[in-house]
């Protein structure tokens, strides 16, 4: 058993402890103490697949951003001092059932990769270029640079081999930025709706 | 991402010259730089906890600790853990037990997380990724859930309160503090903190602070973002022992009010020695002959051979990027004892009132000014004058003969030097890239060489 395996069997188990945690447990702040540590587990398995920065945002949007955001919100609107939520059993059979359909599909897909085409890229010791799915160790710690070329539009994985009249990925500055301006106005909105009606006298 | 490159080379030494097996190597090489890097963790809080109190009285007239260990009262902080681990571990009857217990640990896992793509030496890293810096930005935002937990899980109002003010303090710092550290990985291109200090080598000048006014300004009010989101004085609204008895810790006692005080000295310790890694060169030490020295000694392992000397090197590299870290540390004890605390509409007035525009300001500026200081230092030559084609190097530079303005462009050879250099690890692209570069004889490549300049011109 090598020590990559023997880690992801440790980050893998509080995954799927941290989730379990999560059904089971019957305070919200709990829940979302759970929550930290299955995402963050899946965090460091990103981590152990060399995707660091899927694994850094991962962290930084999900534990440090949404789940922060949840406490402070059970903190400011709470009444008593320890908020729980009672699931009804029908509930529970509903949340079952989605979670095994969901199950059932990615046991699919997992069953649709050529893991033996993958096994010999990770442990054949020969880096023959992997085409498809599968784990590929040649492209270890150059995680930023293909996704910042993508985002401009160049792809070297994609075009390169491209016949002529496919022409060039376009990029995805352009949504990004799209985006982005979307989520400002939003923001703006909401606080424009949300400010306090009558001015406060300032009180500094 | 390159895993524990340094444990490779003591893998190596301790399976060919000690004579272990495979597996018992690298168990005990892990072994040994995690207890390395444990060290570092602990020994801040001990060094500190300890000056901070000498500090401290030293600022209000008095002597500090002076009786345990001898002369100085050295042995203080080892004294205080003594202590805080015989003291009873109280979960008050109000309190949500589990989250109660399990905060503290968040706190330093936290804080000893970011460690882990810190880098103390050019290979003196665990892992050095790519995004070094957004990696350890992500990690240390888990802090402020310890003590949020912390403050909510105690089932007291005091505690409730610091937890609620660090919430809404560190969802507002956040955001200037990745805006500064944005500043000097736009200056030097790369989110890698190895890369990032390996350009700062040379004297100190090179150091990125002195890159620009801006950059100069950056330093100062991250400095100032980085004490406050390790809740520092005058920042220290969550804890604010005047008006909340402890803040978030009123309820803690023994060890788990003490993991909460190692979490925040290594965290203090981090974001300065991510302050001297973006703006204070590293582990270079400013002098150029003896960064060429220990890059020498250091280039001996190229190979990935286990060389004591190469170690010394890394070893000196780390006391310099820890003595620069521990000097911004002093910095901040100073700041605590000096300046009151602020309220806590201040503290929020102070960020989104001050901070973010001015780190939005200084964003903008560090990006322009390059182009300022390119059209001020570049030599320019008259191209067209009058509509006269002038001709430079026996070619006409312009087509248009029917205007009656003048051009000037800089001269071709005389471009503006950047102050820091791209990274070395591509020849070919720094050449096309650097608008200064030597023409090289291949015919194809000046080519290129001609096209970029001329399009960047």
């Amino acid at each position: 058993m090598t020590y990559e395996k023997i880690l992801f069997f440790i980050f893998a188990m509080s995954a799927c402890g941290g989730a379990l945690g999560v059904v089971l447990a019957q305070r919200v702040a709990r829940m979302a103490f759970w929550l930290i540590v299955s995402l963050g587990s899946v965090a460091g398995l990103y981590f152990m697949l060399h995707a660091d920065f899927v694994a850094a945002t991962q962290i930084i949007i999900y534990v440090g951003g949404t789940l922060v955001l949840l406490i402070f919100g059970i903190m400011l609107t709470a009444t008593g001092p320890h908020v729980k939520i009672q699931t009804s059993p029908g509930e529970l059979v509903m949340g079952a059932a989605v979670g095994v359909t969901l199950l059932f599909l990615i046991q699919g897909t997992v069953r649709s990769v050529d893991w033996n085409k993958a096994a010999i890229v990770t442990s054949g010791g020969e880096f023959q270029q992997n085409e498809g799915q599968g784990y590929n160790p040649t492209g270890q710690g150059n995680t930023i640079r293909p996704l910042g070329m993508a985002l401009l539009g160049l792809r070297p994985d994609k075009d390169l081999g491209a016949p002529e009249e496919a022409g060039l990925s376009s990029g995805y500055l352009f949504p990004f930025e799209i985006v982005s301006i979307h989520l400002l106005v939003v923001l703006v909105g909401a606080s424009y709706l949300a400010r306090a009606k009558q001015r406060t006298r300032p009180t500094v | 991402m390159n895993f524990f490159p340094i444990a490779t080379n003591i893998v190596d030494y301790l399976q060919d010259s000690v004579g272990l097996t495979n597996g018992l190597a690298m168990v005990l090489a892990a072994l040994i730089h995690g207890s390395l890097l444990v060290g570092i963790f602990m020994g801040t809080p001990v060094v500190w906890i300890w000056g901070e109190r000498k500090i401290a009285g030293r600022i209000q007239d008095r002597l500090g600790p002076t009786r345990v260990g001898g002369r100085f009262g050295w042995l203080q902080s080892v004294a205080d853990g003594i202590k805080l681990i015989q003291k009873e571990d109280l979960v008050p009857p109000a309190a949500d037990s589990m989250l109660y217990r399990m905060a503290p640990y968040m706190v330093c896992v936290a804080a000893f997380g970011t460690m882990m793509v810190l880098p103390f030496g050019e290979t003196w890293v665990a892992v050095a990724s790519d995004i070094g810096l957004y990696v350890l930005v992500a990690i240390l935002s888990l802090e402020v859930i310890g003590i949020i937990l912390a403050g909510y899980s105690s089932g007291s109002k005091w505690s409730l309160f610091g937890g609620m003010r660090e919430a809404a303090q560190m969802v507002s710092y956040e955001i200037p503090l990745s805006l500064c550290a944005i500043i000097p990985i736009t200056v030097a291109g790369s989110l890698n903190l190895v890369e990032i200090t390996q350009l700062q080598s040379g004297w100190a000048n090179n150091w990125l602070i002195f890159h620009d006014p801006f950059v100069l300004i950056t330093f100062f009010v991250y400095f100032t973002v980085a004490t406050a989101s390790c809740k520092r004085a005058p920042f220290d609204l969550a804890e604010a022992e005047s008006e909340l008895v402890g803040g978030f810790h009123t309820e803690y006692s023994g060890m788990r009010w003490s993991f909460f005080f190692m979490g925040e000295y290594a965290a203090m310790f981090v974001v300065c020695a991510v302050a001297a890694i973006l703006f204070l060169g590293g582990w270079n030490s400013g002098i150029a002959p003896l960064d060429a020295a220990l890059l020498e000694m250091r280039a001996l392992s190229a190979d990935g051979s286990f060389q004591p000397m190469s170690y010394l090197s890394n070893a000196i590299g780390m006391g310099i990027l820890i003595s620069k870290g521990w000097a911004l540390v002093f910095v901040q004890v100073w700041v605590r004892w000096t300046l009151p605390r602020l309220r806590i509409d201040q503290v929020m007035i102070t960020c989104l009132k001050y901070l973010i525009p001015m780190s939005c300001f200084l964003f903008l500026g560090t990006i322009c000014f390059p182009l300022v200081k390119f059209y001020f230092s570049a030599q320019w030559e008259p191209v067209m004058e009058n509509g006269k084609q002038v001709e430079i190097n026996g070619e006409k530079q312009w087509d248009l003969i029917d205007s009656n303005t003048s051009i000037w462009a800089p001269k071709a050879d005389k471009w503006a030097k950047p102050n820091i250099s791209a990274p070395a690890e591509d020849v070919e692209t720094s050449q096309l890239i650097l608008p200064n570069s030597t023409p090289i004889d291949d015919g194809e490549l000046a080519d290129v060489d001609r096209q970029v300049a001329g399009g960047t011109r």
